[in-house]
This record gives structure tokens, sequence and C-alpha cells, in this order.
């Protein structure tokens, strides 16, 4: 069953890309759909099955096998993976479904161009990529599924390949992404320096022995555990758009919106999340990397959400939104809750893939156009459309009643992480930056809402005279994820955010009562084993023979250990789950208010005055332009690299290759060459005396040569 | 005694007594009505004597005192030697009939020629050399000049007795220095004279104006001007004969005489040695970039060529030998299907030999030209055919031997030489319109061609192992250096 989830959407991507001259576009299309439609029904049939206890490995093929490495294509199966396969696979099959009405007709392909058999194989692709990515039982799997998700963004934000833009904001992910995946890449180079080995179960049971292991990279000396957890996070950075690698995800909205929808916004970009809580093991024993990732997390919450504040564009608002987001889910990886990232992970995707496809809904009825400040009005023309973002509004701002966990979606998630900031950092930075991310994020998505669909109708006339609700193959999707959003908060809130035991059973992690002298006292004596005999890799080589793929139920604990219970892992010390249910009643009360302000604010300036922002605009105006030009980024990038980069190619191109290389290949064969050319042609002459005369010269030289070099001895 | 040195040469024998048995034959009987019989005869005797040298010969027997040798590498010489002259004999019959000129003298000088060049290969005194030497330059003087009628062809032939009377001078004197410092002719007493780098500087000097002769024959720069003026103005099948059996013959007796006269005194001779290396590779990759004529083309192409083997007997080793050998086999190899082509070049019954007239022959004949492309890009040393295995080995050879800048320049020149190779290849299949050649006519020529296409174009591969060359090119060598 497994398998087949993996591998149908790469089958429909296959016969859509390349079967689809002959089936046609629209068997193209409905393969594809229907295998994902497939795919999804068992992942939810696998996430409601799964045995949390029974970390499963599927066994699919061996992939390199080479001295010490032994990377096989196996499915991981476990609670992680089962949350991200319904997520990947639910979100993925409504915009497979959604796209039959957005992709339908398209003003950027002209009469007899076909694109949407191309298109949907790209979804499916995507979709199979980012299965590999979930699913995968080793890093370098997961790398593999991790570069097929970039290739399958680049090729989608690119797929208007007519539009320069497009092509640019391509490149341009792809490129930022790279950063990203070079960190990765170290990571992982360095994981498999110290455990010889690139399986989690393997790395896992090192991690404990890796905190205490200290590696030289770069300048200096530093703790193996912190540093390989800050690779990866570097890889998580580029991936989910965290600040300094953030600058490609806007741009990417230059790609269709379902593509906006399922890649940059539901899933690729959770794919950092998604690896912070895999490697929760590594990330238990990093507390400075950890911290840093709280940090950073943080800031990118705070820092996309004032950008989000001046943005005119519909989707760019999203896109932000979504950046911000993304840092929240990465506060509560940073601060040890991974099952309340993972809540959020959940909860976002759907009400984030509705928000845009929401959004696609008002671009396809206003005949693409994207700037907000050209709506207004629209809750009569679209009401299905104005329902649907509606809810996702609320579910993103976290409407509900306070104290109790009922709520939206939003609700739940983002106050279980702005509790939990405030139980793991102790109320610092972390949390304010959260809450006043999150009154930012009330006003943004309000001010989306109020300029889309209340006010004046503003722009072009015409096209708010044919403004139409979209067809019920774009409705039905919104219809589905508003389930999703509305629900998904109150019904997962138990499993993820509950209260230790619900999280631990449900991830299959062993109990923090029991822990102290059951499972993890396994761990916490590794730790002082590997403290004794001082190196990480003597003792993952007793663990690796005998754990063959099935490190976690195996019974040998062996000098050390095995890799721990679950989906998941949380140190005995980690507290946090717990101290957040008991944080103050005005530290859950924060969210709720911060949001009110966020509402109210956004209320006063789109309905009752809709001048004061422009005056406020211009009261403040560097400010306003700071935001609006996104904290200048891009420009500083383009300063500090792109422009030194174009710079150096083009004297390599222009000096390097053209004068120097070209040029002196060029002199030699067009002049030096025929120089000499035509000079043995006049040496010979015709005349036998000159011929003579040369063997002559030639015997002279030869003798001076002889009597010079060789018989002056 | 005398019986036993008899038999040891009596391929040479036989093949003298052949030719002067058919002069008398002819002259008696029908004369040029005979020659196309005795063409094929002469073909037919020297394909039988080379098969019978290359199962019949054993181990090193030496003969007339250490005059004569007959060891694997003279074997592997001759076997050559006598293939390649017996192709081209077949070659040349229907070419030179259908012009009037097939005598009956020609496959008996031919056969003349060759039995002075099993003599050359064979020489282990200096007597011998030159004996075999003349006796093979002769029989080519004339040759060069078979056509009477033809002005060219008259002033080939005299230039080339000339030149090569001045270069059999040099060697002269070059071996009386030798035999005046040494105090004999034979190579087992001049290598007991000259060993182990004691040599004094009369014989060095020596050894240079033998050298110098030696270089005459194979056309190495500066002794090479008589070459494109020879190609040029002999008849096609006699350029093809020039350009194959003697390059062998006298490369062969040139690493004789150094291994086995002069192997003490290796240091000295192989700076002279690389130097005509390199100075013929440039000359010969440089100078028929501005050839228009595919004769005088294909004369530079075999200077430049010889440059290579000399590159391989520059290292002074009993690889190196190898290489020549391999070279040299290779090389002839891809001349006669390169001449078989040119000989069938011909429009309104007349040959042709600009360059220009193949302009898009590949849509005429698509075989041929396809056939040519294997063979030049062969020439040209392109991987993965068989020339470029001729050139690793002398180029490893050079390399081993600690001549890593010949190696290099090696390498250059072979890449400025590729220019008129691909050249021809872009007249055939880029070039523009033009008069088209005749259909080719013989199937002697096509055969040839194909054939030797077939051996370049697919010999490299996995399993036929260059047909055996390298290791026998090993025996080979291995008799001569030790």
């Amino acid at each position: 069953m497994e398998k087949i989830i993996l591998f149908a959407p790469l089958i429909g991507a296959l016969i859509a890309g390349f079967g689809w001259r002959i089936i046609g576009e629209k068997a193209a299309q409905w393969v594809t759909t229907g295998l994902l439609f497939l795919a999804c029904a068992l992942s939810w049939i696998v996430l409601l099955t799964l045995d949390a206890n029974q970390t499963q490995h599927i066994h699919i093929l061996d992939f390199i096998q080479s001295g010490l490495l032994d990377t096989s294509w196996s499915i991981r199966m476990d609670r992680l993976t089962a949350i991200m396969l319904i997520v990947v696979t639910s979100v993925s099959s409504l915009v497979h479904l959604y796209s039959f009405g957005y992709m339908a007709h398209d003003d950027n392909w002209g009469e007899g161009e076909h694109y949407k058999a191309r298109f949907f194989a790209y979804l499916s692709f995507f979709t199979f990529a980012m299965l590999a990515l979930v699913t995968a039982d080793n890093l370098v799997q997961m790398f593999f599924g991790w570069e097929g998700v970039g290739v399958a963004s680049y090729l989608l934000i690119g797929f208007y390949y007519k539009k320069p833009s497009a092509n640019a904001a391509a490149i341009k992910a792809f490129v930022v992404n790279r950063v990203g995946d070079f960190g990765f890449a170290l990571g992982i180079f360095g994981l498999f320096y110290l455990t010889d080995s690139i399986k989690f179960d393997d790395v896992f049971a090192a991690a404990p022995a890796l905190a205490e292991t200290q590696l030289h990279f770069l300048w200096t000396e530093w703790n193996a555990a912190n540093l390989l957890a800050f690779l990866l996070f570097i890889g998580a950075m580029g991936k989910s758009a965290q600040l300094f690698l953030h600058t490609w995800l806007p741009d990417a909205m230059e790609g269709p919106t379902p593509v906006s929808a399922l890649i940059h916004a539901a899933t690729m970009v959770t794919a950092g999340v998604f690896l912070v809580c895999r490697m929760s093991p590594l990330m238990e024993v990093a507390p400075e990397a950890t911290a840093f990732i709280t940090f950073l997390g943080a800031t990118t919450a705070f820092v996309a959400a004032t950008i989000g504040l001046v943005q005119n564009d519909i989707k760019r608002v999203i896109a932000y939104s979504t950046m911000s987001q993304l840092g929240y889910m990465f506060v509560a990886a940073g601060v040890g809750v991974y099952s309340v990232a993972m809540f959020h992970l959940l909860t976002h995707a759907f009400f984030k893939a509705m928000l845009f496809l929401g959004a696609g809904s008002v671009i396809h009825a206003m005949h693409h156009e994207q700037d907000m400040r050209n709506y207004g009005n629209l809750r009569k023309k679209i009401p299905l459309t104005f329902y649907a973002m509606l809810i996702g509004t609320l579910a993103i701002t976290g409407v509900g009643i306070p104290l109790t966990t009922i709520g939206f979606a939003g609700f739940l998630s983002k106050d279980a992480i702005i509790e939990s900031a405030w139980a793991g950092t102790q109320g610092g930075y972390a949390f304010w930056m959260l809450v006043i991310a999150a009154m930012f994020t009330s006003f943004y998505s309000w001010r989306l809402m109020f300029l889309t669909f209340w006010g004046e109708a503003r722009g072009d006339k015409h096209a708010h005279e044919h403004a139409h609700e979209s067809p019920a193959v774009m409705t039905i999707p919104l219809g589905v994820l508003a389930v999703g959003a509305i629900f998904s908060g109150m019904v997962f809130y138990g499993p993820f955010f509950g209260d230790h035991t619900k999280v631990a059973n449900y991830f299959g992690m062993a109990h923090h009562e029991a822990a102290a002298d059951a499972g993890h006292g396994a761990a916490g004596e590794d730790a002082g084993h590997g403290a004794a005999t001082d190196h990480a890799a003597t003792t993952t080589e007793h663990a690796a023979p005998a754990s063959d793929g099935h490190g976690a139920d195996a019974g040998h604990a062996v000098m050390a250990g095995t890799a721990p219970q679950g989906a998941i892992y949380m140190a005995p010390d980690n507290t946090v789950l717990d101290d957040a249910h008991h944080a103050p009643k005005w530290v859950k009360l924060s969210p709720f208010f911060a949001m009110l302000i966020g509402l109210v604010v956004a209320y006063w300036f789109y309905i009752v005055n809709p001048a004061m922002p422009k005056r406020w605009a211009e009261v403040q105006r560097p400010l306003y332009l700071f935001l609006l030009n996104k904290w200048y980024f891009d420009e500083i990038y383009d300063a500090i690299f792109v422009r030194p980069a174009k710079a150096i190619g083009r004297f390599l191109w222009k000096r390097g290759d053209g004068d120097v290389i070209d040029g002196s290949i060029n002199g030699v064969a067009m002049g030096i060459v025929p120089f000499f050319t035509r000079l043995a042609g006049r040496a010979q002459s015709g005349y036998i005396f000159t011929y003579a005369f040369a063997m002559v010269i030639g015997v002279v030289v030869l003798i001076t040569w002889m009597a010079l070099s060789g018989g002056a001895h | 005694m005398i019986s036993a040195d008899l038999k040891i040469i009596l391929p040479e024998i036989l093949l003298s007594l052949y030719a002067m048995g058919g002069l008398l034959l002819a002259v008696y009987t029908g004369k040029d009505k005979l020659a196309g019989l005795l063409t094929y005869a002469t073909a037919a005797a020297m394909a039988v004597l080379a098969l019978w040298i290359a199962t019949a010969g054993a181990g090193n027997r030496t003969a007339f005192d250490g005059m004569f040798n007959d060891d694997g590498f003279a074997r592997f010489a001759k076997v050559t030697i006598l293939l390649s002259a017996a192709a081209i004999l077949v070659m040349s019959q229907d070419y030179m009939a259908r012009r009037g000129f097939l005598r009956f003298e020609y496959p008996m000088l031919v056969s003349l020629a060759t039995v002075g060049m099993m003599m050359m290969v064979s020489a282990g005194d200096l007597m011998a050399l030159y004996m075999g030497l003349e006796l093979q330059s002769l029989a080519l003087y004339v040759v060069a000049s078979l056509r009477r009628d033809s002005a060219k062809s008259t002033e080939a032939g005299v230039k080339y007795f000339v030149l090569g009377a001045l270069s059999s001078g040099l060697l002269l004197y070059g071996a009386s220095l030798v035999y005046g410092f040494a105090g004999t002719t034979a190579f087992s007493g001049i290598i007991e004279a000259a060993g182990e780098g004691r040599a004094s500087l009369g014989l060095l000097f020596g050894l240079v104006f033998v050298i110098s002769g030696l270089a005459f024959k194979v056309s190495a720069v500066p002794f090479h001007m008589w070459t494109p003026d020879v190609y040029e103005g002999a008849p096609t099948p006699i350029t093809a004969f020039f350009a194959t059996a003697p390059k062998m013959a006298a490369m062969g007796l040139f690493a004789r005489v150094l291994h086995d006269a002069f192997g003490g005194v290796t240091a000295d001779w192989i700076q002279v040695i690389a130097l005509l290396s390199v100075l013929s590779m440039f000359l010969g990759s440089i100078a028929a970039i501005g050839q228009t004529n595919i004769k005088r083309l294909m004369a530079y192409s075999s200077i430049a060529h010889m440059g290579y083997a000399l590159m391989g007997l520059a290292a002074g080793t009993v690889f190196g030998v190898q290489a020549v050998l391999i070279y040299m086999a290779i090389y002839i190899t891809m001349n006669i299907g390169t001449f078989a082509f040119i000989m069938s070049m011909e429009k309104d019954g007349q040959p042709v030999t600009d360059i220009k007239s193949l302009n898009l022959y590949a849509r005429a004949e698509p075989g041929k030209a396809l056939a040519m492309l294997v063979l030049l890009f062969s020439l040209a040393g392109v991987p993965p055919l068989v020339g470029f295995f001729g050139k690793l080995y002398v180029l490893r050879a050079a390399y081993e031997a600690g001549l890593a800048w010949l190696a290099i320049a090696g390498v250059i020149a072979s890449v400025i030489g590729a220019f008129y190779y691909l050249r021809i290849v872009f007249y055939m299949y880029f070039g523009e319109e033009g008069e088209a050649l005749d259909k080719g006519r013989s199937p002697v020529l096509w055969g040839a061609l194909m054939v030797s296409a077939a051996i370049i174009g697919l010999a490299w591969l996995p399993g036929l192992n260059l047909l055996g060359v390298e290791s026998a090119a090993a025996a080979a060598a291995a008799t001569l250096v030790n």
C-alpha cells in the first residue's frame, strides 16, 4: 500500500508527461488526478491504521553500496511520515482537481499550444518527489526527494517560460535553494563521516555520542551535534524560505496559482520543518543549534509579517504570510515541541492551500488581475470563494474561544506554538516576536479580505462586470479544504498538543516518567559510554551490523544505542510541552488579543476610514518604503552577490575566454601557422641546388649539435 | 658452411632470381604484353614469400659472418614490406594499363627494390647496409621516371637520383669515418668500439653522416625536400609505392643501425633523432596546410608521420622500437587505402589530384567517402581509430623515456596537422557544388580502400587487438634491442 502511494504519482507523471500525445490531454489530466486521489485515499487509511509503536521499514531496492556507504530505497513508515503523506496527497489531489478549472484557459498560451498535460505531469512529478522526501529512510534518499522537489519547483515556477520574469524567478528559486542544499549536503557528509552511516536509525542511535564529539570544521573545533544540526538547518532554511534565504519565495508566485498553493504553501516549503522534526534526536542534543532555529524562526515570522502589511499583490501577501507561518513552525521545533510544529504544519497546509486556491479563484474571476487595489466589493459576485476565503482568514488569524480547545485550525495550532515559545524561552524574544507577528498576521489577512470583498469596486470596470464564480472543479476543493481549516485543529489537538501521554502515544514515543529508567536509560548510558570510548564511530560500528534496518525494535543495547523509539524524540529533560500547558492565562490570551487588535485596526483602516492607509504611508514614508521594498533584501543581495558574480563572470568570459584563450588559439591558427606555411612553401623552390643546400645545412647543424651536446664529454 | 648461409638468405635469393628470370622471359617473349601477368605474378610471389617468412622463420640467425641477420625484427619488417609491395602492385596494374605505361620492367624493378629493402632490414654490416640501400634506390630512381614521356615524371626521377646520390655520398662518408675510427664495418664490431658511451668524436661524426643518409630515405626534415616534388611528379601508383614499403625499410634500417651498431651511445644519438623528429612533425604539419594537390599533401603527411615514427626511435628503448614498428604497420595500412582512393580520383578518364575536386563527393559516393573519412580521421589521430593508437604508442615511448617535451610537441603538431585532413573531409561532405568526379571503375581499388578502412576503423575493437600487430611488434623489438 505504501509503495502504491509513493509510485502512483510517478506513474501518473510519466504517463501524462510522455504519453499525452497518445492518450490525449484530457485523459492525461484524468489519469494523474485519479492516481493522486487513489494515493490520497490510501494515505488516510495508512494514517488511521498506523501502529505508532512500530516503525516500519519497507525495502524497495538497493541504491548505492560502496564501502561503508549502504543506501537502499526503503519507506520509513511512522507517524511523522503518515502525517506528511496525508498532507501531501490531500492537498495535491485537490490541487490537481482545482487545476482542471484554473488551467482550462490560459492567456499565456496561444491557440493549439498544449500545456495542460505538461502542467499535470509536473504536478504529479512534484508529488512523487515530495513523497520520496517524506518517506525517506536515510539521508541520501531524502536528499533525492529534496532535490526532486527543487527541480519540480523550478519547472513549475518557470511554467510560463515565455515570461522573462517567470524564468528569472525559477532560476532564483533554484540558485537560492542551492545555497541551502550546500549546507544540507555538508550536514549529510558530516554525519556519514562521524557515524559511518546515513540511515536514520544509525544516526539517531549515535546522536548522544555526537554530542560528546568535537569536529574540526573551517577554522576551529565545534561540537559535532550542534554543527551538524546547524548545517542541516541551513538546508531547511533554503527550502522553507527562512530569513536570508527567503528571497526566492515571493518571486516564486510567478508560477500558476495552484502551484503556489501546493508547493509554495502547503508542502515543499514545509520540508524544512519536516527535516528538523525528523532529525529530532539530533536536535535534542544540539542546544545551541536549536536556540538559533528558534531565534531565526521568530525573526522570520516577524519580518515576513511586517512586509506582508504593505504588499498589494494578493499572492505576495499570502506568500509572505506563508513565510511568516513557517517561522512559527521553526520556533516550535526549535524549542523542542516537534509535535506542535507538525500540528501547525498540518493545519497550515489546509488553510494556506485554501487561501491560495481562493486567491486563485479571485484572480480567475478578475481575469488574472492580481493587484488588490483593483478589487473591492467582490463578495456578492463570487460568494463561494468569499466564504472560503473568510474561513481561511478566520483560521489563519486564529479565531476561537480563548482558554478552550474550540476554534478554527489556526487558533489551536498557533496558540500552541506561542505558548510553547513562552515556555521554551521563559517569555523571551521568540514569544514576543510571535505575538507581534500574530497581530500583524491578523491585520494583513483582514486587509486582504476587506480590500478584496468589501468597499468600493475599484480598477477596471469591465473586469468587475464580468467577474463570475469559478466552476465546480475549483470550488469543491475549496469546500474540502474549508472543512480541514475549520476542524483539523480541534480534531488533532489532543494527539499533537494534548498532554504528553497522548502525544507520546500518538508518536509512539517512550513516556517521560518511564524514560528515566526504561528506554532512554540506555541512551543516557550511551552518552557516558560514548564519552568513554570518545568516538561516535566506534559505537555505531557495533550497532550497525545488528541493526540491519530494524534498529528500533531489536533489543541490542550493546555498547550503544538503539535509535530512540517513536517518530519524534523528546529528551527526558524536555518539559516544554508540559510547561506550555501551565503557562499563565495572560500568555494564553495574548495571541487572541493580538488577533483582535489586528482585526480592529484593519477594520478601521479599510472599512471605516479608507483614506487612512494613504495618509499613514505618507507620514511614515521611509518606513513604508522600507517595508514595501521587503527590507531591501533583494537590493542588498544584488549588490553583494549578484553583481560581483556577474562582473567576475563577464571578466572571465570577455578577457579570460574571449581574449586569452580564443585570442591565442586564433592567433596561432590564423596568424603564426599560415606564416610558416608560406615560408615552407617558399623554401620548396623546385631547384635541386636549394634542396641539396638544405641537406648540407642539415648535416652541418646535426654535426654541430652532436659536437656540442653529445661528443663534447 | 656456405650452404647454411645461403639457406638463411633463401627468400632474397629466390626473389632476385625471380626478378632476373622474369626480365629475361619478358624480353625474349611478349615484352609489355606480359606486363599485366607479371605484375600479378610478382604480387603473388611476394605474398607467398611473406607468408613463408612469417610462418617458417624462427630464432636469431646470422649469415656471412654477421653481415646478414635473420631475426624477429627483420622478419616483421620483411613481411610488412612484401605485403605492402604486393598490395601496391595489384592496385597499380589497372591504373597503369589504362594509361599505357604498364611496362614489364615495372614489376621486376619493384621486385629488385624489394630485395634491396629486405637486405636493408637484415643488414649486419655497413657493406650489407650500403648494398641493400643502393639496390633499392637505383630501382626506385628508375621507377620514379617510369613515365618517360611525362616531363614531371622525368623531373621527379632526376631530382630523386641527384639528391639520392648526394645522400649516398653522405652515408658513405659517414661509413668510412666509422670504419676509420672503429676499425671494422661489422655492427658487432662497431658496438664494441662505441660501447658504454665512450665513443670517439670521429665515430659520432660518422654516425651523424650515416643518420643524415638514412634520414634522406625516410624523408625526415631537413633531408625531406625531394619528397613533395617526387611524390607529385611520379605516377600515382609509384607514389603509393614510395610512401609505403621503402619507408618501412628505411625506418627498419635506421633502427637497426642505431641499436645494433650504436646501441652503446644511445644518449648521443637520441638528441639528433629527437631534433629530426620534432622538425619533421612540425614542417610536415604546417607545410601541408598550403597544399591543394593531394599527392603533395600526402608527401607532407608522410614527412609528418615519419616524424612521429622517429619519436619512437628517439626513445631509444625496446618499447620505442615496438612503437615504431606498430606505427609503421599502421601507417602503411592507412596509406594503402588512401592511395587506393587517390588512384580512383579521375575525371573523364584523367587523373585528378586537386582536393577541391572532392567537393560534395559524399553525395556521389557515400561509401567511398565514408571509408576515406575513416582513413583521414585515423591519419589525423582521432580516437578510437587505429591511427590514434599508433600515435599513442610513440607518445608513450617518448614520455617514458623522459622526452616529455617531445611528446608534447608531437601532440601540438598533430593538432595542427588535423587541419588539412579535416579540410578534405569538409570538402567531401560540406563543400560547394562542383563538377563531379567519375564513378570509380576499379573493383581492386575499391576493395583496397574498403579493406584498409575496415581494418583502420575496426581493429581497435577489443577482441581484435590491432590484429595482433602489438605482440608481433613487441617480439620483433625484443630481438633488436638486447
